[in-house]
C-alpha cells in the first residue's frame, strides 16, 4: 500500500470537507436527522421492524462502499452477509459466545472470505468482476446447503440473543434495538470516515480513472482489495446482527437474490451517496413488510418502483434530493 | 315525580356512557384473531396461499357464532423466515393474534415454532414438511396437522412394496433433506420386504437435466424409481421420465414430496402412473366431496382444496371448538392451554374424518397411497387419483418414542 504521505498529498475537493467533524453542513444536518429518527423511531414504529431495517441499511452501506466509491459492482455480497449471520448464529448458539463476540466472529470470517474472493475478483473489471463475485457467492451458497453446521434448508434456529458483554439482557426488544442502533451508527460512521479519509480519496481517484491513479504511483489493486475486505466485513457485521435479532440464520441470506436486493436498495436510495443506501434499504424493507398483506403484489410493486427509479430518478432518491438542493449527501 | 325522573335521567346517562365502554371491553376480550401466514407469491402459492385463507374463513363460517367473534388476518411470508418472523411478531405484539396457521416451508415453520413458544400463542402448521416440528423441536404450542416427511416416506415406501413395487432405485437431491428422505424410505422398503438396487445423487440446487440419472435408474431394472427430491427437481424428473417413456415400460415413479397442485401443473399426460402419498384428496369419500362442494366456488380458480388447505380448514375448526369449550378469554391468555385442550379432544370434520392429536403435537389420520390416472381414465377436471393403499392413522406417523420430542420424555 502507498505510504501515508503520498495518500495525504491528494487535495481534498473544495469546500466539502471543511464542515463540522469532516462533514459538510448538509451532511451534518442529515446526520442529526438520522440520529433523531434512530432515537424516536422505536416509539412510533415496531422495534423489530426497525432493527431489520437497520441491518439491511448497514448491509447496503457496506455494498455502497464498493460500488459507490470504488466503482466495483459486486454481485455476490450475500455471501458475506449470510456467512456473517451463520457464523454469529452458530457461535452464539453452539459455543455460547456473547453477542458482541459472535458478531465479531461473523465479521472476521466474512472479512477473511472477502480477502480471498476479493484477491481473485479485483483482477478483472466491469461485468467480469461481477460474474466472478457471483460465482464465488454461489460456491458459498452450495457450501451452506451442504455443510452440517448451517442446518441446510432448515437453517440455524433458536439462536439466543444472549447478554451483551455478559451483562445486559438483550431479550427485551428495546434493549436489542439500542444495541442494533449503536452497531449501525458505528458502521455508518466508519463508512463515512473511510470515504472521507485520504485512503477514500484514492479510492475515488481509482473509480474516476484507474490508469491515471496507477500512473500517479498508487498500487490500485491493494487499495481495491482493502476496500473489498472492509465492505465484506461490514456486510458480515450486518448479517451477524440480523441473525441475532431474529434468532435464525437461513439460506435466504446467502441466496443470490439477496445480492440482487442489496443492489436494488443502493440504486433506489442513490449510488455513491452516504445516506442513499439507508433510505433505499428503508424503502425496500418497508415494502416487504407493509405490503406483505397484499400477497403476490409485493414483488410486482417492487419491480414497478425499480423501473420508475431507473427511468425517473437516475440518481436514486437521495441523489435526486441532493441534486435539487445542490448539496452533497 | 321530579326526583324520580332526575334520578332515572342520571342513571340513564351513566348507562349510556358505560355502554360503549362495556362493549369495547367485551370485544377486546372475546375476539379470537387468526393469522394465515403462507406463501402467496412463490412456489407454494397454489398449495397453500390464498386458498388457505379461503379455507380458514370457511371453517369460521361453518363454526358459526358461538359467543365470541373471530377475525382473520393474512400475509405473504415470501418464503423468507425473517419476513415471516417479523410479521408474526407484529401480529402477536401489536394486533393480538392468537393463532397462526398454514406456515408452508420448513425453515419458516421452524422459525415460527420458536417464536410462538416464546409468546405462548398457537401454531397449527399444515404446510411444512419437516418432521422435526413434532420431533426434536416440538413445543407445547404447536400442532403439526397434515403431513410430514416421515409419513410420506413410510407410506410411499411400505405401501408401495405391498402394492407390488418391491425393487427400488433412488434419484436423490444431494443435500440433507434428500438424504433423509432416501434413508427413511429405503428403510421402510427393506422392512416391508423390498430391495433397494441403488441410488444416484444429483447436485442441488440447479440440476435441470436428469436424463443420465434416469437412464442409470432404468438400467438398474428396478420396478420403482423413488424421487427423493422436491419442487422443480421432482417435476423435471417426472417430465423427463415421461419423455423417455419410462412409465410406459412399466416402471413406476414414486414421488416422495409431490402434491396435487404439482400433478395439475404437469398434466395427466406427463404425470400418469406417478405414485404419491397424501392425507386428503377431494374425491376420496362422501364427506370430502361434501366439504369440497361447499368451499370450491370460493377457491381461487375454483380448484378443489389441496391437502394443505384442507388441513388449514380442519385445524381451524378444531381450534375454534377448543376455544368454545375453554372460553375465549382463557384461550387468548395461554396458547399452551388451548393446544392442551385441542389434544384432549378428538378431532372430527369432513375433510379428514375422525382423528386425534398426540402429546407431541402430531395430528393423526390415515395416509393414502395414490396413483395418478391416465388421461383416458379421468372423468373431468381434477379427477386425478386412484387409491392404491390406505395406511391406518395409528401406523401412518412416526411412533412417538422415536421422535425425540422433549414433551414426551418428561
Amino acid at each position: 500500500m502507498a505510504s501515508e504521505t503520498t495518500a495525504g498529498a491528494i487535495p481534498t475537493s473544495a469546500g466539502e470537507e471543511q464542515g463540522i467533524w469532516g462533514y459538510s453542513r448538509a451532511q451534518f444536518v442529515a446526520l442529526i436527522v438520522l440520529a433523531g429518527i434512530l432515537v424516536v423511531g422505536p416509539y412510533f414504529l415496531y422495534p423489530v421492524f426497525l432493527m431489520k431495517l437497520l441491518c439491511f441499511a448497514l448491509f447496503a452501506c457496506a455494498f455502497n462502499l464498493l460500488i459507490g466509491y470504488v466503482g466495483l459492482l459486486s454481485f455476490g455480497h450475500a455471501a458475506y452477509f449470510g456467512m456473517g449471520g451463520y457464523i454469529a448464529g452458530y457461535t452464539a448458539k453452539a459455543w455460547g459466545f456473547t453477542p458482541e463476540v459472535a458478531i465479531l466472529a461473523g465479521a472476521a470470517i466474512a472479512a477473511a472470505q472477502g480477502a480471498v474472493f476479493g484477491w481473485i475478483a479485483i483482477r478483472r473489471q466491469g461485468i467480469y468482476f461481477a460474474m466472478i463475485t457471483l460465482a464465488m457467492a454461489q460456491m458459498v451458497y452450495f457450501f451452506c446447503v451442504q455443510a452440517p453446521f448451517t442446518g441446510g434448508e432448515d437453517g440455524i434456529q433458536a439462536i439466543p440473543r444472549g447478554h451483551l458483554f455478559g451483562l445486559i439482557d438483550l431479550h427485551d426488544d428495546m434493549a436489542m434495538y439500542w444495541f442494533v442502533a449503536a452497531v449501525f451508527l458505528i458502521g455508518f460512521l466508519l463508512v463515512h470516515r473511510i470515504i472521507h479519509s485520504p485512503y477514500g480519496q484514492v479510492l475515488k481517484a481509482i473509480r474516476e480513472n484507474e490508469p491515471r491513479a496507477t500512473s500517479l504511483g498508487y498500487r490500485t489493486d491493494d487499495y481495491k482489495l482493502v476496500a473489498f475486505i472492509l465492505s465484506a466485513m461490514l456486510a458480515g457485521v450486518a448479517g451477524g446482527v440480523k441473525s441475532l435479532v431474529f434468532g435464525i440464520a437461513t439460506l435466504t441470506d446467502v441466496h443470490w437474490s439477496m445480492s440482487g436486493e442489496v443492489v436494488l436498495m443502493t440504486l433506489v436510495g442513490g449510488l455513491g451517496t452516504v445516506f442513499g443506501p439507508v433510505i433505499g434499504a428503508a424503502v425496500i424493507v418497508a415494502m416487504q413488510n407493509y405490503l406483505a398483506e397484499m400477497g403476490a403484489w409485493v414483488t410486482v410493486i417492487q419491480g414497478g418502483i425499480f423501473v420508475i427509479c431507473v427511468l425517473a430518478f437516475r440518481r436514486g432518491i437521495i441523489g435526486e434530493i441532493a441534486n435539487l438542493l445542490r448539496v452533497k449527501l | 315525580m321530579g326526583e324520580v325522573s332526575r334520578r332515572s335521567v342520571v342513571a340513564g346517562a351513566a348507562g349510556i356512557a358505560a355502554l360503549p365502554l362495556a362493549r369495547a371491553r367485551a370485544q377486546g376480550q372475546s375476539t379470537i384473531k387468526i393469522g394465515v401466514l403462507g406463501d402467496q407469491s412463490g412456489t407454494y402459492r397454489d398449495l397453500g396461499g390464498p386458498g388457505s385463507v379461503v379455507c380458514v374463513k370457511q371453517a369460521i363460517e361453518e363454526f358459526g357464532a358461538q359467543g365470541f367473534a373471530v377475525e382473520v388476518l393474512d400475509a405473504d411470508h415470501q418464503n423468507k423466515p425473517d419476513v415471516a418472523v417479523t410479521i408474526a411478531r407484529q401480529w402477536f405484539d401489536r394486533d393480538g393474534v392468537d393463532m397462526i396457521t398454514d406456515g408452508t416451508t420448513s425453515s419458516v415453520a421452524l422459525a415460527l415454532n420458536q417464536l410462538v413458544k416464546e409468546k405462548n400463542k398457537v401454531m397449527l402448521n399444515s404446510g411444512a414438511a419437516t418432521s422435526d416440528l413434532t420431533g426434536a423441536q416440538c413445543t407445547a404450542n404447536t400442532i403439526h396437522w397434515t403431513y410430514d416427511t416421515w409419513m410420506l416416506a413410510h407410506s410411499t415406501g411400505a405401501a408401495m412394496v405391498r402394492a407390488g413395487g418391491d425393487s427400488w432405485f433412488f434419484i436423490t437431491a444431494d443435500y440433507a433433506f434428500g438424504h433423509a428422505l432416501e434413508r427413511d424410505t429405503s428403510e421402510f422398503v427393506k422392512q416391508a420386504g423390498g430391495r433397494v438396487l441403488g441410488q444416484v445423487r444429483t447436485p442441488f440446487p440447479g440440476t435441470t437435466d436428469f436424463s443420465s440419472f434416469l437412464l442409470q435408474a432404468q438400467s438398474s431394472r428396478a420396478k420403482v424409481i423413488g424421487l427423493a427430491n422436491a419442487g422443480a427437481d421432482t417435476t423435471n424428473c417426472i417430465k423427463q421420465a415421461a419423455e423417455f417413456g419410462l412409465t410406459r415400460r412399466g416402471v413406476k415413479l414414486a414421488g416422495l414430496l409431490v402434491f396435487i397442485t404439482d400433478v395439475h401443473a404437469l398434466g395427466l399426460q406427463t404425470a400418469q402412473g406417478l405414485v404419491l402419498t397424501e392425507t386428503f384428496y377431494w374425491d376420496l369419500n362422501d364427506r370430502t366431496r361434501a366439504f369440497t362442494s361447499r368451499v370450491r366456488s370460493k377457491m381461487p380458480n375454483q380448484s378443489p382444496p389441496s391437502m394443505v388447505q384442507a388441513g388449514v380448514y380442519s385445524a381451524t375448526l378444531h381450534y375454534l371448538k377448543a376455544v368454545k369449550e375453554m372460553g375465549a378469554a382463557a384461550a387468548k391468555a395461554s396458547g399452551a392451554e388451548a393446544v392442551a385442550r385441542m389434544k384432549a379432544m378428538p378431532t372430527d370434520d369432513d375433510a379428514f374424518g375422525p382423528g386425534s392429536i398426540r402429546a407431541d403435537g402430531r395430528c393423526l389420520h390415515p395416509a393414502y397411497l395414490f396413483e395418478v390416472k391416465a388421461p383416458n381414465e379421468s372423468r373431468g377436471a381434477y379427477d386425478y387419483y386412484k387409491l392404491l393403499q390406505t395406511t391406518p392413522a395409528d401406523e401412518a406417523f412416526r411412533p412417538m418414542n422415536q421422535g425425540g420430542c422433549p414433551l414426551v420424555r418428561s
